[in-house]
């Protein structure tokens, strides 16, 4: 074993427990801007089944499923992708929702006042948003927690 | 006003953030082009803090109000609207850190390019500085509380960051480690504060909070809260442990900015004390206890800059101790606010002065002091000594950025300081003798520096040294050009910016409230 | 005592915890949780703020007409908390990984290279 992954029960379980997790953890930054959740929440939630392969399998399983160069461009590419969405509606002023209430087919329903069931197409550019801060939080917490295990193992070899 | 005018609150922040994000990605095309990237950056943001300065002076003592995401509501607010977004409120003071903070971005982010060559991690180095940028900006811009708290915990994060990037040296990890706590407790204390005056009041927009501040006995405990937080940050003794350390290890163009940073935190620091406090706390009180802390940092700063023989520390300990004559000048001020004689005004254009004419010098002492410990390959000023042979132009610009920051007429740091003198010495002839004293002092640690790195005979450090290239030199340059003219024409500057900067300050908090609630 | 000022209780403790711990421990890993003690009080400070005597939570999905609803801005500024803290926790982290490697040792007694 090499202290490299856990018992064969852990990681048995890991192999049908991470799809779950990573599914749930998209439908949280989906329903972002319904429910309680966000981009944030959902990326944290991706990261953790991330992080649980990394435990299971040790660094050596995941190597191959997660790359720490792709992780840190697409963290990038997530930041980046936030701020443009920002600077869209800047003919207004900076963060202006462009999308909201426009009638378009990207999220540009209105909503009812008050209590509702819930309207899924609404909320303009908020919606896009968390995608783009879900792609961030994940990749990044992914980042951070694989350059940890690096840094740790290699002070068990010195 | 023209459309780029109107946007430049937000642009300071959003441009070098997006710098910040994009550098990495740049970086994969190589150097040159990052370079051309983030020096772009770099000159667009000089240009839109000179823009906005420029607007806001000329707007007479009115702030520009920004609302993020906006399309709402126009400012000033009428008939009792209450600001739900985040505002940015730009008012003289603002302004004039985003002058400071664009010069030391500047001309570290140039020198940066040539220092930071031979390295590896640049990609990474220049995305940190652009984001501590990015949060030095947001701090000095933003209109609302919690905003403010979330750009200060964005610079600790990449300060703290840049003090431990060297990860090579044990010394700047374990400096690194102590900026990120003191920077953390610091970024904490603000936030309960915070929660203090949002559990009272139901706002968190400082124009707002300051129409509706009662001072009860929560809101002094938040200003205590407040009060330590901001000066932990800004290094102030007795909680200035982690300032030497940061900027001692910190790359030395990295140090500058850090500065910038500390000031920012002082600029928070005024804008509670001024803006959101004012009129409702006893502000001779208040005051007193900054001239108190003022005293004290400048006093623990210069002695403590006497025992070094680190050059690089040496210098940390004299930009710790020039916190201490701002927060005596604008310290001054605040005591006599209430009766506003003459010269309250006059100090405070001291304080607010000095922090520009810190800066340069500041900046241009590590810039020097990077240099040379570059060149020599050590830091120890008992191992150097003759430097000055073959790096002359270093050792002429180190020498003008010391006598500048110890006062010494004809350079800026001497008109700044004289108004805090004249004004200290109105209020107790006992500051003013402190003030001086310590000046002097600070004079003979930097003549003992000069003279131990650069005089005397050739050593063994100074066999293949040479002035630093002229990427190097063309910065440190240009803040010599700066020290020469602030110190020439003062008159000017002092009028020109730093009196409406004093004034939004002192006299400005009616102009502040009425500017986001109306009249 | 009211029973609704019970979590301003629970938040001070906290705090004065994580500040006994921040000042009194030599580890630095201990320091970190000091430290993030102090913050989960904080946090928890701030989103008792926002809590109503029988509010709901403040989404209007499915909501039930006229119901109270508790504050949401206190629970934005306590996330936008969280996340900050959850980058300056990793941060002290990497520090304190990097000091033990350098010095072999995370006592705060033996790790004083700077001082003076």
């Amino acid at each position: 074993m090499k202290n490299n992954g856990m018992s064969i029960i852990v990681r048995t379980v890991t192999r049908f427990v991470y799809g779950l997790i990573i599914l749930f953890g998209f439908y949280v930054i989906m329903h972002g801007h319904l429910s309680p959740g966000g981009g944030f929440q959902g990326g944290a939630v991706v990261a953790s089944a991330f992080a649980l392969l990394l435990v299971a399998f040790g660094s050596t399983g995941l190597k191959g499923r997660l790359n720490l160069h792709w992780l840190q461009t697409m963290e990038e590419v997530g930041a980046l992708s936030f701020l443009a969405l920002a600077f869209l509606g800047i003919g207004t002023a900076f963060f202006y929702n462009l999308f909201a209430n426009s009638g378009g087919f990207l999220f540009g329903a209105s909503v009812p006042t008050g209590s509702n069931a819930g309207v899924f197409a609404a909320g303009g550019l908020v919606p896009l948003m968390n995608w783009a801060v879900g792609l961030k939080v994940m990749t990044g917490i992914a980042a951070i927690v694989i350059i940890m295990l690096v840094g740790s193992r290699k002070e068990e070899t010195e | 006003m023209t459309a780029l005018t109107l946007h430049a609150p937000v642009l300071l922040i959003a441009l070098p953030l997006l710098g910040a994000f994009a550098t990495p990605l740049i970086g994969k095309l190589g150097k040159g082009a990052r370079n051309t990237f983030v020096g772009l950056i770099v000159l667009a943001v000089a240009g839109l803090a000179s823009l906005l300065a420029v607007s806001v002076f000329g707007a007479g003592g009115v702030p520009t109000v920004y609302e993020l995401g906006g399309g709402t509501f126009t400012f000033p607010l009428s008939g009792g609207q209450v600001p739900i977004r985040i505002l940015f409120e730009v008012d003289g003071m603002s302004a004039f850190m985003g002058l400071i903070t664009a010069l030391i971005a500047l001309t570290s982010a140039f020198f940066s390019f040539s220092y930071w060559r031979e390295r590896s991690g640049g990609d990474l180095y220049f995305s940190l500085f652009l984001l501590l940028t990015a949060g030095i900006f947001g701090m000095v811009m933003t209109g609302d509380m919690f905003n403010f708290f979330v750009f200060l915990e964005i610079t600790s994060i990449a300060a703290a960051s840049l003090v431990g990037f060297r990860v090579w040296r044990k010394q700047s990890q374990e400096a690194g480690f102590k900026v990120m706590a003191m920077y953390t407790l610091s970024g904490l204390f603000v936030l309960l504060a915070i929660g203090l005056l949002y559990g009272q009041y139901g706002h968190l927009n400082i124009a707002a909070l300051a129409n509706s501040l009662q001072g009860s006995l929560t809101d002094m405990i938040a200003l205590g809260l407040l009060l330590t937080g901001l000066a932990m940050k800004a290094g102030a003794v007795p909680m200035h442990m982690w300032a030497p350390d940061a900027y001692g290890e910190a790359p030395a163009p990295m140090s500058a900015i850090l500065v910038a940073n500390s000031q920012a935190s002082l600029y928070g620091l005024f804008r509670i004390l001024f803006t959101l406090y004012g009129v409702t706390v006893s502000t001779g009180t208040m005051g007193w206890i900054l001239i108190v802390l003022a005293l004290l940092t400048i006093f623990v700063g210069v002695t403590m800059a006497l025992i070094q023989s680190d050059l690089k520390r040496l210098v940390a300990f004299g930009a710790v101790s020039q916190i201490g004559y701002m927060l005596l000048g604008v310290g001054v001020g605040l005591a006599v606010m209430a009766t506003k004689p003459e010269y309250g005004l006059v100090a405070m254009q001291g304080g607010i002065f000095h922090m520009l004419n810190d800066a340069a010098c500041v900046g241009l002492l590590f810039f020097a002091s990077g240099a040379v410990i570059r060149a020599a390959g050590t830091r120890d000023l008992n191992q150097m000594g003759g430097l000055g042979h073959q790096m002359k132009w270093t050792s002429i610009f180190f020498a003008i950025g010391a006598v500048a920051l110890a006062g010494v007429p004809p350079f800026n740091g001497f008109a700044s300081k004289f108004l805090i003198y004249e004004a200290s010495f109105k209020l107790s002839p006992f500051l003013a003798v402190i003030a001086v004293l310590s000046s002097i002092m600070l004079l003979a640690v930097f003549v003992k520096a000069f003279q131990a790195a650069f005089l005397g005979p050739r050593s063994n450090a100074s066999a293949h040294v040479s002035d630093p290239s002229p990427g190097m030199m063309v910065p440190m340059a240009a803040l010599v050009l700066v020290i020469i003219v602030f110190g020439l024409f003062p008159g000017f500057f002092v009028d020109h910016i730093v009196t409406p900067a004093a004034k939004a300050l002192w006299l400005g908090r009616d102009a502040y409230i009425n500017a986001v609630l109306g009249g | 005592m009211n029973i609704g000022n019970l979590p301003f209780v629970v938040a001070a403790l906290l705090v004065l915890f994580g500040l006994y711990t921040f000042l009194f421990k030599r580890n630095l890993i201990k320091l970190v949780i000091g430290i993030t003690l102090i913050e989960t009080g904080v946090n928890l400070f701030l989103v008792t703020l926002g809590y109503r005597t029988d509010g709901i939570s403040p989404i209007y999905t499915f909501a039930p007409e006229a119901q109270k609803m508790v504050l949401p801005t206190p629970q934005a500024l306590t996330l936008t908390s969280i996340v900050i803290g959850l980058a300056t926790t990793a941060l002290l982290l990497s520090f304190a990984v990097f000091i033990h490697r350098h010095y072999g040792t995370l006592d705060v007694r033996k790790v004083k290279e700077l001082k003076g």
